[in-house]
């Protein structure tokens, strides 16, 4: 990788960029509300809410720029939630 | 190390951005678990209460939630902008896009001044009569909205505060294209208070 301590970061305009993809999906979202998807509907707006999360977290944050350990620990805290979550459905679903 | 940052080391004798930020991810981590656990509470009762968390959420004001939504996001473009600028040396565009960060979490709060003083003229907040009257799955529907928005609001004000301190820094060159870890870490902290609001808001505005 070509960066040790001092992280290589974007220009303004990538976060420009960023940022209207973000509000793209933003408009999405809302819209997609408005429709009558059934099930789906909530599965949508988590699956976009993922999505910007992605943005943020990878550009905003720097994470893709950052030390690899970085995003170890982040895997390690996301799976944590993830398992939680998982953990307390499966009890709650088959008590 | 490079040369560069050996420069750097004869003004600042001890010094580790790469630890700064890791202990600042840390502390995001614990922030997570924190709006993970409430998440989890709304996700069990969601799933017990489908046509009550609806009915409820029908009543919020997509249009404010939509607003305080490009609000946040706008901030975060702002506040990356400003930690862009001081890493490129740019001192007067680093203040700016602070004061410009520090606009949108003030109307991100008149927003949300509005939204629920207008809950509370219906009668909407915890325990009042209106809301106790309802189904139960109503009352914690609400109950989880103000919680979660409210925990989130306090998240803001903080930020500003942070934000306030990073903005005095930069004026007073603490905080250089040299020396910017502690306008990162109040960036993330910013970003975290975003990323937070980009569930809360399909999740309890967006029920249909």
């Amino acid at each position: 990788m070509e960066h040790t301590s001092k992280q290589k970061h974007p220009g303004y305009l990538t976060y420009v960029f960023v940022w209207l993809a973000l509000l793209a999906f933003t408009s999405i979202t809302v819209t997609v509300a408005g429709v009558s998807l059934g099930k789906y509907t909530l599965f949508i707006a988590l699956a976009i809410a993922a999505i910007k999360s992605a943005l943020v977290i990878n550009i905003f944050m720097h994470i893709k720029f950052e030390e690899k350990i970085f995003k170890v620990f982040l895997a390690l805290s996301g799976m944590t939630l993830l398992i939680i979550f998982v953990l307390t459905f499966f009890d709650f679903l088959f008590r | 190390m490079s040369s560069h940052d050996e420069a750097a080391a004869v003004h600042h004798v001890h010094r580790d951005d790469v630890g700064a930020r890791m202990g600042m991810w840390l502390f995001l981590f614990t922030e997570v678990l924190l709006f993970g656990g409430m998440f989890l509470v709304y996700a069990v009762y969601r799933y017990q209460n489908p046509d009550q968390f609806r009915a409820a959420a029908l009543e919020l004001n997509t249009g404010i939630g939509t607003l305080n939504t490009i609000i946040l996001l706008t901030s975060s473009l702002t506040m990356a902008l400003s930690i862009a600028a001081i890493q490129k040396g740019n001192r007067f565009l680093s203040v700016v896009m602070l004061d410009v960060t520090l606009l949108f979490a003030l109307l991100f709060m008149v927003n949300k001044y509005f939204e629920w003083s207008t809950k509370f003229a219906h009668g909407i907040y915890p325990g009042s009569k209106e809301l106790l009257g309802r189904p139960n799955g109503q009352i914690l529907f609400y109950g989880l909205y103000y919680v979660m928005t409210g925990l989130h609001a306090l998240h803001i004000i903080i930020g500003v505060v942070i934000i306030l301190f990073m903005l005095v820094q930069v004026m007073k060159k603490k905080i250089t294209s040299d020396n910017h870890v502690k306008l990162e870490n109040a960036g993330l902290y910013w970003h975290l208070v975003d990323l937070i609001w980009i569930f809360l808001f399909p999740l309890f505005y967006l029920i249909q």
